[in-house]
């Protein structure tokens, strides 16, 4: 049976392009870049070149680019970095619907003194932005606002709120892990002092992310040991994967348009059939402007694991809200904050896609999901209707 | 030109098996290890069974090791995370003047964070004497951190003798073995730490797969906030494939270890004994506690950096000092404190080899390194000895 891949925004495949610019550092090509001798050089000036692209994508200069072991680790490092360069601000401003790399980083840093708000959002995913205005203060050392939101795909206004934050003093960061190479992210044009990249959610391999940091935004490495990053980030490079990160930002930015075009097609598609298909059902976020590939889907009063463990008979691989939090049995707290009723948030189900999805694939799985509904509604304690406790 | 590499305390070459290994995963099975599908569940059984191989490298328990990123982030979250979980016994931290930057370095935030710091001096080896900890321990230490072999001078530190005096008081012991993983046996238990850090890299493995042995039931505050992976200590998506190759390196380098030692310290021994008998040539670190494959030498009146360029001209790659202080052009701090004068340290070259190099490897480069040392000398303006240095210095403008 073919694997259906409709869980993107989890992790993607390497792209072939991708591991073929990584082969050749996985083999012979095996220094350490921080050599002073010709294996050093050389792989010094090809993750350089990766740098460049990794910043073409996002707008930025290749010395605002910093390398990371992920996007959670950008994200720890950007949060860090600003309360370590203002030591007398201590409150923070982020969403309810951040990914648990900003929330349960900063719910550490709360429990060591800091403060948080935590910004609302409406029912279609949207921030209140009148609360992030009033929110801001002279204690605020840093406001992180993710760029798109992993589970319903929601896209907040970076320039409004970059806009609001202006003359501020506070450091604006943003978790791009989702949007970097599906809609066009400029920095230039959206004044951001930091920006969290990861490399397994744009085809390039896992265990590689990057952190913008604006030029002139004083900085506070994470990991701290040798010079590496420019002092930025210790530890030995990872090279072939920032080989791998640098060819996957160009050919994301070199697809850019024709992909975002094709993806929302192909998710309209899903999405409109789905309806059409299954009763009781409501897509999260529909109101809100969202990632061309993702639509999140409330099948009321059924279970959303059970769904999962169906498709994946029929070789479809979807999730139920952020595969960080997978393991855990609480409800999503993105969809919680959207006021989503109980009894949907549990049949929630988050397909992603990419551009290695086609049309075929989307029908299969738009064939197979009313069957599935059914079945589990028929056999579900909750029947239809009746209010879940 | 035959590349001759001598560098395998800057990074190893990955074994093709490793690679192999790797490939599955940077191909078809590129799943999310927190997926509930099927093609999750390979991604995350290829994690478990990378975590059996690497706590068996180690004897440990599989539970008790943490995948990280590096080898600097794996120290400085043993380093971080212990301060910070034991901060309410004492704020007091022992840590050697042979340890690696990220241990340094991490001490040294922790300073700042109104941590004490005691730098325990080495001996001419590089050694820790067991004495020196005895008398920097207080009743506020909560932590001591004693790299198990240097990768500048290849010593080997007592390391159990160490740890049994801080389990002695009830203090956390954490070793950098980052060096010496994959090149000596290593044994948790007998060796007694609390704490253990290594990487892939160093043993023939990928680079952006480390570890981080936490002895079981010991209390540790993560480094990195997240999402749940490595049982909620270490968030962000595991890095499958170099996991993987960590996993199948860790297995290579347990099968094939006490091979790979008979193999390589008679080549060392050559090497010591070829390179030894250009005039001036001295050994440093400890002539017999030392890694199988390591010989590390100070040229005197030559400056490292330009033998290093004119071997590699010859195909030699070598190193001086460690890889990540050698683009800094400054004399090593661990030769410094080994009491080696600076004008000497300049002149430090590391040969590090591995079971890749022949003796072929060794005879050429020890012919071609005599060459070179005395080509250099003779264009030293230190050549007529220290008084050569002070006369040279008399002839730089002071400002």
């Amino acid at each position: 049976m073919k694997t259906i891949y409709l869980d993107n925004n989890a992790t993607t495949r390497i792209a072939p392009e991708v591991r073929k610019a990584m082969t050749p550092y996985l083999a012979g090509l095996y220094g350490n870049p921080s050599s002073s001798h010709r294996f050093g050089s050389r792989l010094r000036k090809d993750t350089e070149e990766a740098r460049a692209k990794v910043a073409a994508l996002i707008g930025a200069e290749p010395e605002e680019v910093v390398f990371t072991g992920s996007g959670t680790e950008s994200d720890n490092t950007a949060l860090m970095s600003a309360l370590e360069c203002s030591p007398k601000k201590r409150h923070l401003i982020t969403t309810k619907v951040e990914h648990p790399a900003v929330l349960n980083f900063i719910s550490h840093l709360a429990r060591k003194g800091c403060t948080a708000t935590y910004l609302p959002v409406d029912g279609s995913g949207r921030l209140d932005m009148k609360e992030l205005i009033k929110s801001v203060g002279k204690d605020t050392a840093a406001v992180s606002i993710m760029y798109a939101n992993n589970e319903t795909g929601v896209i907040f206004p970076m320039a409004e709120i970059a806009e609001a934050l202006r003359g501020r003093g506070v450091v604006f960061h943003t978790d791009a892990v989702q949007a970097a190479g599906k809609v066009r992210v400029n920095v230039k044009e959206t004044p951001l002092d930091m920006l969290s990249i990861s490399g397994h959610k744009l085809h390039a391999p896992k265990g590689v992310g990057a952190l913008y940091v604006r030029k002139g935004l004083q900085f506070h490495p994470y990991i701290i040991g040798g010079h590496q990053e420019s002092g930025r980030r210790a530890g030995t490079e990872n090279v072939a994967s920032i080989i791998g990160l640098g060819r996957a930002c160009e050919l994301a930015l070199e697809r850019l348009e024709k992909d975002s075009v094709y993806l929302k097609g192909l998710r309209d598609r899903l999405e409109s059939e789905i309806i059409r298909r299954c009763p009781d059902v409501r897509v999260n976020g529909a109101g809100a402007e969202r990632l061309p590939n993702t639509v999140n889907i409330s099948f009321s009063y059924i279970d959303g694991e059970a769904i999962l463990l169906k498709l994946d008979k029929e070789g479809i691989c979807a999730s139920s809200g952020s595969a960080c939090t997978s393991g855990s049995v609480e409800p999503s707290h993105v969809l919680r904050a959207m006021a989503v009723p109980v009894e949907a948030i549990q049949g929630s189900i988050r397909f992603s896609l990419s551009c290695y999805n086609t049309e075929a694939e989307i029908e299969v799985a738009a064939d197979a999901l009313p069957g599935i509904i059914k079945e589990l509604r028929d056999l579900s304690p909750y029947g239809r209707g009746e209010k879940m406790c | 030109m035959q590349v001759r590499y001598f560098d395998h305390a800057g990074t190893t070459p990955l074994d093709p098996a490793v690679l192999e290994a790797m490939m599955p995963y940077l191909r078809e099975s590129f799943g999310n290890p927190m997926s509930i599908y099927e093609l999750g569940g390979r991604a995350s059984a290829a994690v478990q069974e990378a975590r059996a191989d690497v706590a068996a490298l180690i004897n440990a328990r599989p539970s008790g090791v943490i995948f990280t990123a590096s080898g600097a982030e794996s120290n400085n979250f043993a380093l971080r995370g212990i301060a910070l979980a034991r901060q309410n016994e004492g704020k007091h931290i022992i840590v050697s003047k042979a340890e690696h930057h990220s241990v340094l370095n991490s001490a040294r935030f922790l300073e700042k964070q109104g941590f004490i710091v005691t730098y325990l001096p080495i001996d001419g080896y590089g050694m820790v004497e067991p004495e020196t900890l005895g008398k920097a321990i207080t009743k506020e230490t909560v932590l001591i951190s004693i790299i198990l072999a240097s990768p500048e001078v290849g010593t080997i530190q007592p390391i159990r003798e160490l740890a049994k005096m801080a389990k002695e008081k009830g203090i956390i012991f954490h070793t950098d073995a980052v060096a010496a993983a994959g090149q000596i046996p290593i044994d948790v238990k007998e060796l007694g730490v609390d704490l253990l850090s290594l990487s892939a890299h160093q043993f023939y493995g990928p680079k952006g797969a480390a570890a981080l042995y936490v002895r079981e039931g010991l209390r540790i505050v993560p480094l990195i906030y997240g999402g749940i992976q490595e049982g909620g200590r270490r968030a962000g998506t595991e890095n499958v494939p170099a996991i993987a190759g960590m996993g199948k390196a860790a297995a290579i380098a347990r099968e094939r270890l006490s091979h790979r030692i008979e193999y390589l310290r008679p080549l060392r021994d050559r090497l010591i004994e070829g390179v030894k008998k250009t005039d001036n040539v001295y050994l440093t670190g400890h002539p017999a506690e030392r890694l199988p494959g390591h010989a590390s030498f100070t040229v005197e009146f030559v400056e490292g950096e330009a033998m290093l360029l004119m071997m590699a001209a010859k195909g030699i790659y070598a190193a001086s000092g460690s890889a990540c202080s050698s683009k800094a052009l400054k004399s090593s701090p661990v030769l410094l404190s080994m009491g080696i004068p600076s004008s000497v340290a300049q002149g430090s070259i590391v040969f590090s080899l591995g079971h890749e190099n022949s003796t072929d490897d060794v005879e050429y480069a020890i012919t071609e390194f005599s060459v070179i040392a005395k080509k250099l000398r003779e264009i030293s303006p230190y050549r007529g000895g220290w008084g050569g240095v002070e006369e040279a210095e008399k002839c730089i403008p002071k400002k």
